[in-house]
């Protein structure tokens, strides 16, 4: 049952995927990421002194910028932002450096489709790129449900706009997922199987939430493969980031 | 257990509410332990509900809703306006949600909350979801249309925080969807000049041009109605339907609103990694 999507890939394919890091002078840490058309470009400030005056001063901030690519900035802006400060949260290490705050800001380049995924990534790369300490990595995915009641992922644009439902998951990227050891079935599930956001837009049944998640799961293996190829990649030719 | 310890001896040297103060992460898992929480609550147990429709008596529809403390007083405003070319048969609904100060300290004038436009986004979302080729929103927009291609209803949603006691969103929905349900369309008659105008309800007979578009006061059709939860995790407990406090200790939230036929509407967890799935479907 394959389906002719509009550029010819498969129901599992993803679109060409770029990173690349350093992309910055100034910025303390910087990553473009691209997945087919859409590309984002991410920059790390921090950590610099003081919280903002609502947040706990006993943990390190996260501050995210959204900037579109047109237009002046609305409340979809402050939702991805929230969104994205939410998810960076939970994988930086706060307590490392307490009463800090770290500022990401993101600059849509090119929006056509899975635009928050892609971000994600590329706030991700950034981080790692500025060097700060961070528990594990994360994977962002797109999937949605097409009228056949299958999953596809990573839309462009025109197929998000005409699918029923999509799903942007964000998985953690841990060494053992990596490795693919088979078996590890305990009582609990291992935490590589846990997803760190979900936002899904438009109704779907449960089943197919659940099916999104599967496929998405999947793919963030072969996602968090590529990141960390491309980590390595760069590393021998780092230049000196600003403190 | 070092920790625990340490608070125990204090904690039967102080008072609770300065314990609750100054350890609530400790307070909560405590209570936790014994699988309740400090209101009483068992962990999976939403907090009591009211809802009352037709609180502003000038509105065109309007409820004021209330999750334990949390209180949110929705109200629309109808208006006539003339509608898209691309759209000619369909009307438009503006969704809007205001926390003033009045609703929680942290809060302040002039700074408009971070939360705010967040919840505004997603209960837009939620109730007008249009697609292309398949509906699936709560309101059918073409039920908003008056004259094809010349006029059209524009429904002003205004949401109103007035307390914030943990799980916005939930009450806003709530309060909104039963909004939409008291909304009785106002009279409107067309005008010599061939414009829609709206008709006061007590003018009878009135010029002999005049006649009412739509005589009787229609409801709005409600296609599904979604609902929602909110409910935090916390170390393998989930609890259901948190308040300021207890959210702001624990640090992943998950939001799931489903619809009248059980279709997931949405599943939205920002941040936070989560372990099995244990569905919290309500």
């Amino acid at each position: 049952m394959e389906v002719d999507r509009a550029d010819g890939r498969t129901r599992n394919q993803l679109r060409p995927l770029a990173c690349t890091r350093c992309t910055l002078n100034r910025a303390h840490g910087s990553a473009t990421w691209s997945q087919g058309e859409t590309k984002v470009l991410a920059a790390v400030f921090g950590p610099k002194a003081g919280t903002k005056k609502n947040e706990n001063p006993e943990k390190a901030c996260i501050e995210v910028i959204w900037k579109p690519k047109t237009g002046q900035i609305g409340k979809p802006e402050k939702e991805y932002e929230m969104i994205l400060k939410r998810t960076l949260q939970s994988i930086c290490l706060l307590t490392v450096n307490p009463n800090t705050t770290t500022s990401i800001i993101v600059q849509v380049v090119n929006d056509d489709g899975a635009l928050l995924p892609c971000a994600i990534n590329a706030a991700c790369a950034a981080l790692v790129d500025a060097g700060i300490p961070l528990k594990h990595l994360a994977v962002a995915i797109c999937c949605c449900l097409a009228d056949g009641g299958y999953v596809i992922l990573d839309p462009c644009k025109l197929e998000e706009q005409r699918t029923k439902a999509f799903a942007y998951l964000v998985f953690p990227n841990l060494l053992a997922s990596v490795h693919r050891k088979g078996s590890l079935q305990v009582e609990v599930e291992p935490v590589e199987h846990g997803i760190i956001t979900s936002v899904t837009r438009g109704v779907m049944p449960v089943e197919d939430y659940l099916r999104c998640l599967e496929r998405g799961r999947a793919v963030s293996a072969k996602l968090s493969e590529f990141l960390r190829r491309s980590m390595q990649l760069q590393a021998p030719s780092d230049s000196p980031t600003a403190g | 257990m070092g920790p625990m310890n340490g608070s125990g001896d204090l904690s039967s040297e102080m008072e609770v509410d300065a314990f609750r103060r100054l350890f609530p992460l400790w307070f909560h898992e405590r209570h936790l332990l014994e699988s309740i929480r400090p209101d009483g609550r068992s962990l999976g147990r939403a907090r009591d509900t009211t809802l009352a429709l037709g609180a502003v008596a000038s509105a065109d529809g309007s409820a004021l809703a209330k999750i334990g403390c949390t209180t949110m007083l929705a109200a629309i405003k109808m208006e006539v306006m003339t509608p898209t070319v691309e759209s000619p048969d369909e009307g438009c609904i503006a969704v809007e949600f205001h926390m003033p100060p009045i609703c929680s300290a942290i809060v302040r004038p002039g700074r408009p909350a971070e939360v705010a436009p967040v919840v505004s986004k997603q209960l837009s979302d939620t109730l007008l979801r249009q697609v292309v080729m398949t509906f699936s929103g709560m309101i059918d927009l073409k039920d908003l249309s008056l004259v094809s291609g010349k006029a059209a209803w524009m429904a002003y949603l205004d949401i109103y925080c007035l307390d914030a006691d943990g799980a916005l969103f939930d009450t806003a929905l709530l309060s909104a969807v039963a909004a939409f349900c008291h909304l009785k369309f106002p009279m409107v008659s067309l005008n010599d000049d061939g414009r829609v105008v709206v008709v006061s309800g007590e003018s009878k007979g009135g010029k002999s041009g005049k006649e009412a578009v739509n005589k009787e006061q229609r409801k709005l059709n409600l296609i599904s109605i979604p609902f929602s939860l909110t409910c935090t995790l916390h170390n393998n407990y989930i609890l259901a339907d948190p308040t300021a406090e207890e959210e702001s200790i624990m640090e992943t939230l998950v939001t799931v609103i489903l619809d009248s036929s059980l279709r997931l509407v949405s599943f939205y967890k920002p941040g936070g990694p989560v372990l099995a799935f244990t569905s919290a479907v309500m």
